[in-house]
Formats: structure tokens, C-alpha cells, sequence
């Protein structure tokens, strides 16, 4: 055979077709492009359902991120990682009291929490000044609500410090007549001015105005005073009195958390004698169980997404293969001619190979354009809706599938195209 | 050295009781620069024998000369290379790519062959000239009449500049008076040096050329061998 070879009589193929890999070259390509521009239904339609693949993808995608946005969201404002605890009146009958005790939290137990609780990172009691009344600087006024608290509730609530400081233990420690006030507060009371070191009228009595603070809860949590929580057992004469205790318990797991939240629940229910199947004297609330439940439903919209997702992408990739098919099959005709002109079933199958590659990258890239562009002016609108929140999509991941819409259409147009390439071409030109 | 020889050529479709053997023993001899046509009734093998020379065939023994190359089971790959370097095929259906102009049509086996774009469009408009159909060049073939076709079809199978031009049926598609033209067009290229073999059933097209080969069921008929046309 290589004897035979070399005795060729004619000159060896020249450029890149010398390799075997004319199909790669320049030349092959304005082929490509006059085939493509020639069958332009075809393509068109190829394009269509890549495009629309894609398109579908990035709008699953985008929605379900958005999804996630928008629940993580909604847990924004407090720490994750907080237990929280009330009181109420006793509904059960317990170590010989009868129910409907009203059932209050004092600073004892507080200091008892702090004492007997490992695990707690953070802690803090609420003492909330009920009651419609008006808070003044000067001769501006408004209604405001006002809750004592202690140094910690900074952490529980993640407020942010604009101005000034917090209320700190000496503070609690002096029952000093501070304030801390939120921004809404700030510019209703006080418009372009520095509140920090003026007075504040609270009910009648003058508070000094040591901080101002933002916060991402909303408005409602900006329209807030926090004092000391010993000042405000003082003015409402109603002193050890706590309304809600909150804390944090650091970097704990949910099992760690759930320990700490039976441990602080049992140890308040004994101190208030009070049974642990009673709920409605004594209420706690895990947040970060909560966040981990919700987390979950996170994950699973995100699986549903991903299923629904690859779901279309297979319907983009069958799709291809099918408009591949066609293709290849209608084209008989045309590969028994170039065949007979002197095209190696190599290049045969090149050539339908980097049709389909060009169609579903251009048609597949438009369709990620698209998708993009709707997910991002679906964003904007969608600013204030309800979970959802700030939808879009990684474009790592948007390029990966299309590599794998792409390699799906190369893959279909492979075997069909490699199976009309060894036809013969007389067959094959008989066929058209 | 003889441009075509073939030895006990055998070929046959299917297998076993139920196989069609469609050359039997061929043994034919084709001279350079010779204008040889084969006749024959429809079955008879004679386009059997065509596919066979062209390379878009393969045969079961024997022996195919082209040359002094041995054609035999050649990779489809060398196929392609010796069909696009050395053979020229005109067809009955004439086989131009519809969605492609005349020019570019004439042009493709030199894409196939790694020819710049520029260089084969020139040398293609060339060959549109030699079959006078140059300012055809951007018709696309249904743009064109039947006459038209074919003669793209032959500048397309001339750009390669064949040692050997199959002709499968050139004339079955075209009236008398086009068929006539078409063959002196054709004697003109056998004039150049290109030998020429025509597959036709219309005698008066085989008496144009200068030796008629009948073939009958798959065989050579011996006594008409050596009949020599006007």
C-alpha cells in the first residue's frame, strides 16, 4: 500500500488540507457561512430552538436565584443564629398553682441565663414602653416606639451605627437618661442637624441623644428609641420587669442550637414554675432551626429549578439532534455530489459537524443575551415584590450549558453525518 | 502505458443464490487521449462499469489499472484524493448544487483540493469561458436551461484538470439539438488530451466518438470491439 502511495501522480494536497484538517480552515468557513446563508429556513429554525433553550434556562435559573434572594431577604434583619423568649399567661396547672398566672421575665433571670446558659454569645432583655405618646425636640414632635434594652440587642437585631455609640453597661448599670434613636428618627425630629449630644423629650422627660442608627429591617425598625432597659423599669416604675429576652449562640449547629433553646426554656420554667408543656407561658422561637427549615426549601426550589432546567436543556439538545438529522438526511444529495468532487468523508462529516457548533454557539449565546437582559429589567420592576428579590443568574453557568447544547448538537449531528459520508455517492445522487 | 486496463473484472451485488453478478470478467483496454463510448441496454452493467472507473465503486476481483496505479479497496479517504486529482464526472441529472451559482459550482473541486477562493473563482470563471457560458457565472443552475447545466457540469469536471472524464448519460437529458452541441464540446476536451469515456444508450452519440464498447449482461461483446465511429 505505501508503495503505491508514493507512486501517486499528482501532486500532494496543499495548506492545512495536507493534515486532513481542511475542514478547520478559513476557506472551510466561508463554505460554512455560503451553506448556512443558503438554507436559511433551516437555520433559522435550528437557531430558534437553541435560542429558545437557552432563553428558557436563563429565566429558571434567574427565577429561582431570585426566589432565594428574596426568602434570604426576608431573614435580613435579625441575627440568624437568635433564640427568642416571651411570656404569657399559664395555661397548664403546675407543682400545685393553678393556671392563668401571668408570667413575667425579671432581671434575675437575665443574670440567670448569663450564669447557668454555656452557649449563649449574646444576650439581651426588652422592655417595651407601651403606649401611644409623643417624643419632642424643640418644638417638632412625634410618636415613636421606645424600647429599654440591654448593650447586646445591638447584635440581636444587627443594628448598624451611623452616629455616636449604643447603649453600653454603664449605662445600664446608672440608669443613665439616654437614647439611641433611628434614622427616621433623626431626620423627623431633627432634619439636617447632628442629633448626637442634643436632648430628646421622651414622655415628658429630657433623654440625651447619644447615637443614631440604621437598620435593614424596614421602616417600622427606623421609626425606633432604644434606652437602657434599667431607665425604662425606672420611668414606668415597673422595675426587674422584662418583656422578651433574645440571644445568640455564636457559631453553634442547629442540634447545638436546639440543646441551648431546651436548656435556657427548662431553666426559665423552673424558675417560674411553670410545666415545659406549657407554650403559652413560656414561648421560644429558634431562628436559626427556622432559617435551616427555610434553607431547605431554598435547596429544593433550587433542585426543582435545576430538574426543570436540565429538563429544557434536553429538550434544546433533542431538538438540535432532530433538526440535525434532517439536515443531514435532505442533504444526501449535496454529500454524494461533494463526494464525487473529491471531499474525504472526513470533511463531509467537518462540515456538519462545525454547522451544527456555529449554529447552536450563535443561537444558544443570543438566547443567554436575551434571557439576561429580560431576567435584569424583570429585576428592576420587581424591586419591592414579595420573595422575590434581585433575580440573576451566574453566567459561569449560563455558558455551561450552552457548551452542553452545543456538544449535544455536534454529538447528533455526528452519526447522521458520518452515515450519509460513507454512503456512495452514486447512491446517494440517485436519491436527489 | 494504457490510460484504463482491466483483468477478469468481477462484480456483484448481494450474496449467495439470490447475488446479481453485474461484470463478469471484464477485460478492457482504454488507450490516452482515446474517445471511447459504452453501449449497452438498460441492466446490462454498463453504469455498474462506469462507477467502478470513477472509483465510487469498489469490485469483488480482478484487476483495475488507472495507470499504472492499482485501484483496489483504496481507504475512502485516497479515493476521494485520486477521484478529485484524476477524474472528471459528468452526470445525466447534471448534479450541480442547487443553492450555489454556476461559478461556484465549477469551483468546488478546487475547495476540495485547498485552492484560495480567489484563485479557483478566477480559474472557474476560465472554465466557464472555454464552455461559453462566462456570463452565466452568477446564474444559479436553476437560472439556467438544460443545455446550460451540463456545460457547467463539464467546466466543473475540467477545473481539476482530469487525466480521465466519465461521462455517465451526458445527453440523456437534453434534446437532440443541445445533445449535439454538448458533444462537440466534449470532442473539443478529448481534443486537449483528455481521454473520454461516454455511458450512452443513443447510437447517434456513440458514432460521435471514435471506438463504441457494447456491453451485454456484464461482459463485453468481443465482435463489436473494435468498431470505429466518423
Amino acid at each position: 500500500m505505501a508503495a503505491e502511495r508514493r507512486r501517486l501522480p499528482w501532486a500532494p494536497a496543499r495548506g492545512l488540507a495536507r493534515f486532513g484538517l481542511g475542514w478547520l480552515s478559513f476557506a472551510a468557513f466561508e463554505e460554512l457561512i455560503a451553506t448556512l446563508g443558503r438554507n436559511r429556513l433551516r437555520t433559522l429554525l435550528t437557531g430558534l430552538s437553541v435560542a429558545w433553550g437557552t432563553f428558557m434556562l436563563v429565566l429558571l435559573l434567574g427565577a429561582g436565584k431570585g426566589l432565594e434572594n428574596g426568602i434570604s431577604w426576608e431573614f435580613r434583619d435579625d441575627a440568624v443564629n437568635s433564640i427568642w423568649l416571651w411570656t404569657g399567661l399559664s395555661s397548664i396547672p403546675f407543682a400545685g398553682r393553678g393556671p392563668n398566672r401571668d408570667i413575667r421575665f425579671m432581671n434575675d433571670d437575665y443574670t440567670a441565663l448569663r450564669r447557668e446558659i454555656p452557649g449563649i454569645e449574646r444576650l439581651s432583655g426588652r422592655y417595651w414602653m407601651w403606649g401611644e405618646f409623643s417624643v419632642k425636640n424643640g418644638d417638632r414632635h412625634s410618636a415613636f416606639d421606645v424600647i429599654g434594652v440591654h448593650p447586646d440587642q445591638r447584635y440581636l437585631e444587627k443594628t448598624l451605627m451611623i452616629e455616636g455609640r449604643y447603649v453600653n453597661a454603664r449605662d445600664i448599670a446608672e440608669r443613665r437618661k439616654v437614647a439611641v434613636i433611628g434614622s427616621l428618627v433623626k431626620s423627623t425630629l431633627y432634619g439636617r442637624e447632628d442629633p448626637v449630644g442634643k436632648n430628646i423629650e421622651i414622655r415628658g422627660l429630657p433623654y440625651r441623644v447619644v447615637g443614631v442608627f440604621q437598620d435593614e429591617g424596614g421602616e417600622a425598625e427606623l421609626r425606633r428609641i432604644y434606652v437602657p432597659i434599667t431607665t425604662a423599669q425606672l420611668v414606668y416604675n415597673d422595675p426587674n420587669r422584662i418583656h422578651s429576652l433574645g440571644m445568640t449562640i455564636g457559631d453553634a449547629d442547629t442540634a447545638t442550637s436546639r440543646v441551648i433553646e431546651r436548656e435556657a426554656h427548662r431553666l426559665l420554667a423552673e424558675r417560674h414554675q411553670v410545666s415545659l408543656e406549657d407554650r403559652r407561658a413560656l414561648r421560644t422561637q429558634n431562628n436559626l432551626v427556622h432559617f435551616k427549615k427555610i434553607a431547605a426549601v431554598i435547596t429544593w426550589v433550587n433542585g426543582f429549578v435545576w430538574f426543570v432546567s436540565f429538563g429544557t436543556l434536553l429538550a434544546g439538545m433533542v431538538s438540535v439532534s432532530n433538526i440535525m438529522l434532517i439536515s443531514v438526511a435532505e442533504r444526501t444529495r449535496e454529500m454524494g455530489i461533494r463526494k464525487a468532487l473529491g471531499a474525504t468523508p472526513f470533511r463531509l462529516v467537518g462540515m456538519v459537524l462545525s454547522e451544527a457548533i456555529l449554529i447552536t454557539s450563535v443561537a444558544g449565546y443570543a438566547g443567554i443575551v436575551a434571557g439576561v437582559a429580560l431576567v435584569e429589567s424583570a429585576g428592576e420592576r420587581l424591586a419591592d415584590a414579595p420573595f422575590v428579590r434581585h433575580p440573576s443568574v451566574s453566567l459561569g453557568v449560563a455558558l455551561e450549558a450552552m457548551a452542553l447544547i452545543v456538544a449535544a448538537g455536534a454529538l447528533a449531528g455526528f452519526f447522521p453525518a458520518l452515515r450519509a459520508a460513507r454512503v456512495s455517492p452514486i447512491v446517494a445522487m440517485r436519491e436527489g | 502505458m494504457s490510460q484504463i486496463r482491466l483483468r477478469r473484472l468481477n462484480k456483484s451485488y448481494g450474496t449467495g443464490e439470490r447475488a446479481l453478478h453485474v461484470l463478469k470478467d471484464v477485460e478492457l483496454t482504454i488507450e490516452p487521449g482515446e474517445l471511447v463510448s459504452i453501449m449497452g441496454s438498460s441492466g446490462s452493467g454498463k453504469s455498474t462499469l462506469l462507477n467502478v472507473l470513477g472509483m465510487l465503486d469498489d469490485y469483488d476481483s480482478g484487476e483495475y489499472w488507472l495507470g499504472d496505479q492499482l485501484i483496489r479497496a483504496l481507504p475512502e479517504r485516497l479515493a476521494a484524493q485520486y477521484r478529485s486529482r484524476y477524474i472528471g464526472f459528468v452526470f445525466q441529472a447534471f448534479n450541480l448544487l442547487g443553492f450555489k451559482t454556476a461559478q461556484e459550482n465549477v469551483a468546488l473541486p478546487l475547495y476540495y483540493q485547498g485552492v484560495s477562493r480567489r484563485k479557483r473563482n478566477a480559474l472557474a470563471l476560465d472554465y466557464l469561458e472555454r464552455v461559453g457560458l462566462k456570463a452565466r457565472a452568477h446564474h444559479l443552475p436553476s437560472e439556467l436551461s438544460g443545455g446550460e447545466r451540463q456545460r457547467v457540469a463539464v467546466a466543473r469536471a475540467l477545473i481539476s484538470e482530469p487525466k480521465l472524464l466519465l461521462a455517465d448519460e451526458p445527453t440523456g437529458a437534453l434534446d437532440t439539438h443541445t445533445s449535439y452541441e454538448l458533444m462537440e464540446l466534449l470532442e473539443e476536451v478529448n481534443r486537449s488530451g483528455i481521454t473520454m469515456v461516454i455511458v450512452t444508450h443513443e447510437p447517434d452519440i456513440a458514432a460521435r466518438t471514435r471506438r463504441v464498447i457494447r456491453f451485454k449482461d456484464g461482459q463485453v461483446v468481443p465482435d463489436a470491439a473494435a468498431v470505429h465511429g466518423s
